[in-house]
């Protein structure tokens, strides 16, 4: 999948994989694509609940190899 | 118009830290409007110097008490120290609190420093209670920059318009 910014949040427990998210964001324009790779274990529900409450979309989500990887398109 | 949380923090502590900062940042993450109430021992939290935090395990039957270096199946031992012994070592809740720190860096948890610039990035709004500041004779200075130092009343005004208020 095409992304046009990418975010390590690997070692990163909670809160930080959303709080930095949150922060790439920020820095994309809307519909622009950000790819987050993370190894918190709960941050496969928190993208979910972070993208319904904020609005911007979670095109995808899987695990390989022990992380997580998440596509997040910009409201 | 966004949604609003409301947190009155009262516990000064290392692992008491944790919850309303943790909660303060993410819910700013997601949109909300956050003022956080510090009052009582809740004040340490807003110092300069957050190495007024420690943490006591004493009277903390909750608290595991694992070794944050070694081979796994040392850092698996519980080390269940009764109180009399706690209570008498000198020095026993500043090491618990080193090995508490190590903890929380070996498990890529943010330290409070952190997660406390990071909510003031968000723009969480904190205040101070006045009243408990002249309680323990504290000085303005001795608080990071951006507080409001105000009383009960002040909280209520965003309290009472919340959707979620936490006593923490």
């Amino acid at each position: 999948m095409n992304f046009d910014k990418e975010l390590d949040a690997s070692g990163l427990n909670c809160p930080l994989p959303i709080l930095r998210t949150k922060k790439a964001l920020a820095e994309l324009t809307a519909g622009q694509v950000l790819k987050v790779v993370a190894t918190d274990p709960g941050s496969v529900k928190d993208m979910q609940a972070f993208a319904k409450q904020t609005g911007n979309e979670l095109l995808s989500s899987a695990e390989a190899g022990g992380k997580y990887q998440f596509f997040m398109k910009k409201k | 118009m966004s949604k609003k949380l409301a947190i009155i923090a009262t516990k000064g502590t290392l692992d008491w830290a944790y919850p309303p900062f943790i909660l303060a940042s993410t819910a700013a993450a997601l949109g909300y409007d956050v003022q956080v109430f510090c009052t009582f021992y809740g004040l340490q939290l807003l110092r300069k110097d957050t190495s007024c935090l420690k943490v006591s395990p004493l009277g903390n039957p909750g608290m595991p008490m694992k070794m944050p270096f070694g081979p796994k199946w040392f850092r698996d031992i519980n080390w269940n120290i009764p109180n009399i012994i706690q209570a008498g070592i000198p020095g026993y809740e500043s090491l618990a609190t080193a090995l508490m720190k190590q903890t929380i860096a070996n498990n890529g948890v943010a330290t409070i420093a952190e997660l406390r610039e990071m909510c003031q990035e968000a723009e969480v709004k904190f205040l101070a209670c006045q009243m408990t500041v002249e309680l323990f004779g504290f000085e303005h200075s001795d608080f990071i920059d951006g507080l409001d130092f105000v009383g009960a009343a002040s909280f209520f005004e965003f309290a009472g318009e919340t959707d979620i208020c936490l006593y923490i």
